[in-house]
């Protein structure tokens, strides 16, 4: 197949055997350094998307990373399609399958394009008007007209489906100087610090390093062709080891402290030769930011001016040069700018026929203009773009004076390209995101770099400072200055100067009948922002949120500005007055699959598995996420649901005994002179004349007087404890102790150590508890005479250095048995042994909460929910009656802690003894109405297997007055009665611990 | 990311390994017990926050484990000074630069 335009060849494109690719269902041939948009221009293919709101035609609109229309998605087989890539920076490849976005069913016959008749239904706040008008309209209109159309017409590309094959890797680096874009201004930079000896990255979005230098061809440097030199310029940074040169790598974030986020595309073309490496993110820490990321060029505002062959001026510049690409065969110029003659001199060179180049400026003059009369082209001053037509592409051009609103006046010329520059725009998007300054300058009516974070410095058009030689000059000036180096001079001749003009506002033609469109990728028009002024938003933060204007993938690289200025020709203000958006990262869209690195599937978080675990899974039990950790849910056998399962090893642990992997309870050694001193200031129990030998349940508040954790102190020797914590507190508690310890107890002499993944621990609780254990335990009587309930013991088990705690979370006998880790699984192994013949059961965390439920143990965090004090838990016993001090103990004595009506900690028995109620539903006092007042909440609630019905706990206002009083717990259309009791429902005397 | 520079390890690292404290300088009172409710109020709840430099805690939760202090602009997230925990707070003039 022909390539129609393709009208030279060299530059980017490279000889051999054409490419075959594929876009929108028709196959193509392309050239290898081809970019997708610039493969489809040369085959006269400008129409490549639909816009967003309007479905318009839309067609290539620039040569690079700033495009807002030619968004694709690439396809690369299974799990491989991606989204919103800009065509100008997809490098084609054999074999590249790509489409087009939001059209239906196809680009040239898009359905949704009846949305421009609804057009004002889509006006600027079309979201706020239509959540905001009357309630019952806008709801009503909004679920039954808007939403529809938005979710079948709106919306960028599709997500992909399937999980994502590729790899993605990560790197973190270091270097003296990062230099960021590789266009004159980054060579000369690069080529300076290199020299200097520093350590330099110089990174660039494109294949190709060069900038604007890859498509200049009359300018050159030290009286080299600006190609040569920058041949030249390459081979000497290749031949130097400091410097590190990586390609197609967007710069897409600038942090504190020079942390700079590259995206390196590897793998896209060839993903054999990358390893399976898609992209690689790399995090550079530079002690030093060299900013030399060019400008870019801002479009006309004009009725029509987004119709297909409406383009930048200097993206069809580059479209020549780099890739031998006419963007047409008559092609129009509107311009501000002297630089768009530049461009219609090279098409002109080339043999593309230029209809002329429409100036708003009233006198244009200077070397290029007088360049391009003398060559012949005709040069309309004082004009501007009044309309175009033309249905997929641009066919006519309609002129007029700049104040003219009258069509009488107006010329028509044909053309099938119109090029249009309205200046340049410095990409300082970095410099923002670092926290620097922006300053207005007038005379190119766009912001500059002002002030700038420390260690960061902006060279060349991205400075302001536009022209092959003030690149050189900056550049070079900012590379010997990071690296201490002296600066050169680089010589430049053919490089004419360059001025343009600002702020001219051509009046709207009477016969013009289309938007002129400022955000491109979004939709949005001159009249949306004034709309928006009219209805009242001054500030451009809201004028932005209101038309969303420059909120598009694009982030409005090629609109901001032009919005800016009609909006504050819309407030009678100055540009500068009225003021900028924030710049965010990313400067492109970076994928998810380069920020989520290899953090995907098994590697997504840790997983934490206990020693016992593997046993666990061997006998098939169902496992729950507990934090990080695995844990034993319930082990269900044949047949049986999860409710059996768990009934049945309640009332096997209840009859003869259970055993439970309690692995994951926190653990931690506090250790010292001070040591029980220390514990008294963290919980509320008195530790001072807690004996060796023996544990107590302790309860940690914070400063505010809330219950935050609790757990089991066991004293092992006057100056050493053994202190659990609940599996998800164990760090959290650790945290708070080192901090009390740390800053207000600095003069205390404890250490504490997190012995949590030291100790394996397995309960062992039932009636039988002692008798399976007996046989396995070394130099500890456990008798109830010699180790009575809430003790602990050190001696063998298995042979293996122990400690035995008897302290049960079931109101069984229980024992704890803590041993090293390495022995956990074969202690286990030991101890479920000898329980085969005394009726022995394994249970999980289910059974082993609808035990202690059935108890009325508290589960803080589920119980609680950081408001609860030990008085509303019922636990005020366990607050030492004569410390002075312990943390939360002042706040216990303030005016609501101590007030009546407290939510208390009660158990409810539901009148269906059946229902069960959920978790978190609202408990109401009934006889006020139907609805009542809200009273509190169920905390906990399940089926008790010792009681035969359902249980529940929960916290209730004034809850333990309440008590024989029915309340009500609302659920869908109907509220179920349930009697406030005791929240003790099993042996509520504790006979059954003491045995 | 910020990289945080910890008094005790005398080295540079990244926020990661940091956890943050809060404000600096709130003591714990001696006695609470003898504190009253609007001056237990205030030491539970009310912070400074200020648009400018500020002092407060952070821990090498994930390097030495210690807390320490720092002097951090709010506006440009610079730390100004980090010393250790017990030590004054620098003098603003003497760290303004």
């Amino acid at each position: 197949m022909s390539e129609p335009f393709r009208i030279a060849t060299g530059g980017d494109v490279k000889a051999g055997a054409p490419l075959t690719f594929m876009f929108d269902g028709v196959s193509y041939a392309g050239r290898a350094g081809d970019t997708l948009a610039s493969a489809l221009l040369a085959h006269g293919v400008h129409l490549v998307g639909r816009s967003y709101k309007y479905h318009r035609p839309r067609g290539v609109l620039s040569a690079g990373a700033e495009e807002p229309n030619a968004l694709v998605g690439v396809d690369g087989g299974a799990g491989r399609f991606t989204p919103n890539l800009r065509a100008t920076q997809v490098e084609l490849h054999d074999g590249l399958v790509a489409t087009s976005q939001n059209r239906w069913p196809s680009l040239a016959f898009d359905l949704g394009a009846v949305n421009s008749l609804g057009a004002r239904f889509f006006s600027a706040g079309f979201y706020y008007k239509t959540f905001m008008g009357p309630r019952a309209a806008g709801l009503r209109a909004w679920k039954n007209v808007f939403e529809p159309i938005v979710r079948q017409a709106a919306g960028l590309g599709a997500a992909p489906t399937a999980p994502d094959p590729d790899r993605y890797a990560q790197f973190y680096t270091h270097c003296d100087a990062l230099i960021v874009g590789a266009g004159a201004a980054g060579l000369a930079a690069a080529l300076a610090a290199g020299r200097a000896g520093a350590d330099v990255i110089l990174c660039d979005e494109q294949a190709r390093f060069g900038g604007s230098l890859l498509q200049e061809r009359t300018a050159t440097i030290d009286d080299a062709p600006a190609s040569a030199w920058l041949e030249a310029a390459l081979a000497a940074l290749a031949a130097m080891p400091n410097v590190r040169m990586v390609a197609r790598t967007q710069a897409f974030g600038h942090h504190a402290q020079n942390l700079v986020g590259l995206c390196e595309r590897v793998g896209d073309r060839d993903s054999a030769a990358s390893e399976g490496v898609r992209e690689r993110l790399w995090q550079v820490r530079a002690r030093d930011v060299v900013l030399a990321t060019g400008a870019i060029e801002r479009p006309l505002v004009f009725p029509g001016n987004d119709r297909p062959g409406v383009m930048l001026a200097e993206a069809a510049r580059a479209y020549l040069a780099r890739w031998g690409v006419a963007v047409g065969r008559r092609v129009l110029v509107a311009t501000t700018h002297d630089s768009a003659y530049r461009v219609a001199l090279d098409l002109r060179a080339a043999g593309v026929g230029v209809a002329g180049v429409v100036d708003l400026r009233d006198a244009p003059t200077g070397e290029l203009v007088e360049a391009a009369r003398g060559a012949g082209i005709r040069v309309l001053a004082g004009r501007a773009i009044k309309s175009t037509s033309g249905r997929l592409r641009i066919r006519e051009a309609r002129i007029g004076p700049v104040a003219s609103t009258e069509a009488a006046q107006e010329e028509r010329i044909a053309c099938d390209a119109l090029l249009m520059c309205g200046g340049w725009t410095p990409s300082v998007h970095l410099h923002a995101q670092s926290r620097g300054k922006l300053v207005w300058a007038p005379a190119i009516g766009a912001f500059v770099p002002g002030q700038a974070a420390a260690h960061v410095r902006s060279a060349g058009a991205c400075n302001g400072a536009f022209g092959l030689a003030a690149a050189l000059r900056e550049g070079d000036a900012a590379g010997a200055a990071v690296a201490g180096g002296s600066a050169r001079a680089y010589a430049t001749a053919h490089d004419p100067p360059q001025t343009g003009a600002r702020d001219i506002a051509p009046a709207r033609s009477a016969a013009a009948k289309d938007k002129a469109f400022l955000d491109f990728q979004n939709d949005v028009a001159v009249e949306d922002v004034e709309l928006a002024v009219r209805e009242g938003m001054r500030s451009i933060e809201h004028v932005k949120r209101y038309t969303t204007t420059g909120m598009a993938t694009d982030q409005g690289k090629t609109s901001n500005l032009n919005a800016l200025e009609v909006a504050a020709r819309a407030l009678g203000k100055a540009v500068p007055e009225v003021g900028l958006t924030t710049y965010r990262s990313p400067y492109t869209p970076v994928t998810f699959g380069a920020l989520a690195g290899a953090s995907r599937g098994d590697l997504f978080d840790p997983v934490r598995r206990t020693p016992i675990d593997p046993w666990a899974q061997a006998q098939g039990a169902a496992f729950e996420d507990v934090g990080l950790w695995k844990r034993a849910h319930y082990f269900p056998r044949a047949g049986e649901s999860m409710a059996q399962a768990v009934a049945r090893e309640c009332r096997q642990t209840r009859a003869s005994v259970g055993l439970f992997d309690a692995s994951t309870l926190g653990k931690i050694e506090v250790v010292g002179p001070d040591a029980a001193a220390f514990l008294e200031k963290m919980y509320t129990n008195p530790f001072a004349g807690l004996a060796p030998g023996r544990c107590r349940y302790a309860l940690m508040l914070n400063e505010a007087g809330f219950v935050i954790d609790d757990g089991v102190v066991a004293r092992l020797a006057p100056d050493r404890f053994h202190v659990t914590t609940t599996t998800g507190g164990a760090a959290r508690v650790l945290h708070h102790m080192e901090d009390y310890l740390q800053t207000e107890f600095p003069q205390m002499k404890v250490w504490l150590t997190s012995t949590s993944e030291q100790w394996a621990v397995i309960a062992v609780q039932g009636p039988r508890a002692r008798d399976v254990i007996t046989p396995l335990v070394e130099e500890i009587d456990l008798s109830r005479e010699a180790t009575p309930h809430m003790s602990v013991r050190e001696g063998r088990v298995c042979g293996f250095a122990a400690r035995v705690m008897r302290v049960s979370f079931t109101g069984e006998l229980g024992f704890e048995i803590n041993v090293p880790s390495e022995h956990g699984r074969a202690v286990w192994e030991a101890v479920w042994a000898e329980g085969a013949s005394r009726e022995a059961v394994a249970y999980g965390t289910e059974a082993m909460h609808v035990m202690r439920a059935e108890k009325g143990y508290v589960i803080v965090g589920q119980d609680t929910d950081g408001t609860v004090t030990p008085d509303d838990l019922g636990l005020g016993w366990a607050i030492g009656k004569n410390k002075r001090d312990f943390v939360g103990k002042r706040s216990l004595a303030r005016p609501d802690i101590v007030a009546a009506g407290r939510k208390q900690f009660v158990g409810l028995l539901t009148e269906d003894p059946a229902f069960v109620a959920e978790e978190g539903a609202q408990i109401v006092d009934a006889r006020g109405g139907a609805g009542g007042a809200a009273l509190g909440h169920v905390t906990s609630a399940y089926f008790s297997p010792a009681l035969g019905r359902s249980i529940a706990l929960a916290l209730v206002a004034n809850g333990r007055n309440r008590i024989g009083e029915t309340l009500h717990i609302p659920i869908m259309g109907r509220t179920i009665a349930a009697r406030v009791v005791a929240p003790t429902f099993h042996d509520p005397q504790g006979a059954l611990l003491d045995v | 990311m910020l990289l945080i520079h910890c008094p005790y390890c005398d080295a540079a690292r990244p926020e990661l390994e940091f956890r943050y404290g809060g404000e600096a300088h709130v003591a714990r009172p001696a006695d609470p017990a003898t504190v009253s409710d609007e001056a237990w109020a205030q030491y539970l709840y009310f912070r400074a926050n200020p648009r400018g430099l500020h002092a407060e805690r952070w821990r090498h939760i994930h390097g030495c484990g210690r807390f320490f202090n720092a002097l951090r602009d709010t506006v440009s997230d610079r730390f100004v000074a980090v010393y250790e925990a017990g030590a004054p707070r620098p003098d603003a003039a003497e760290t303004k630069r």
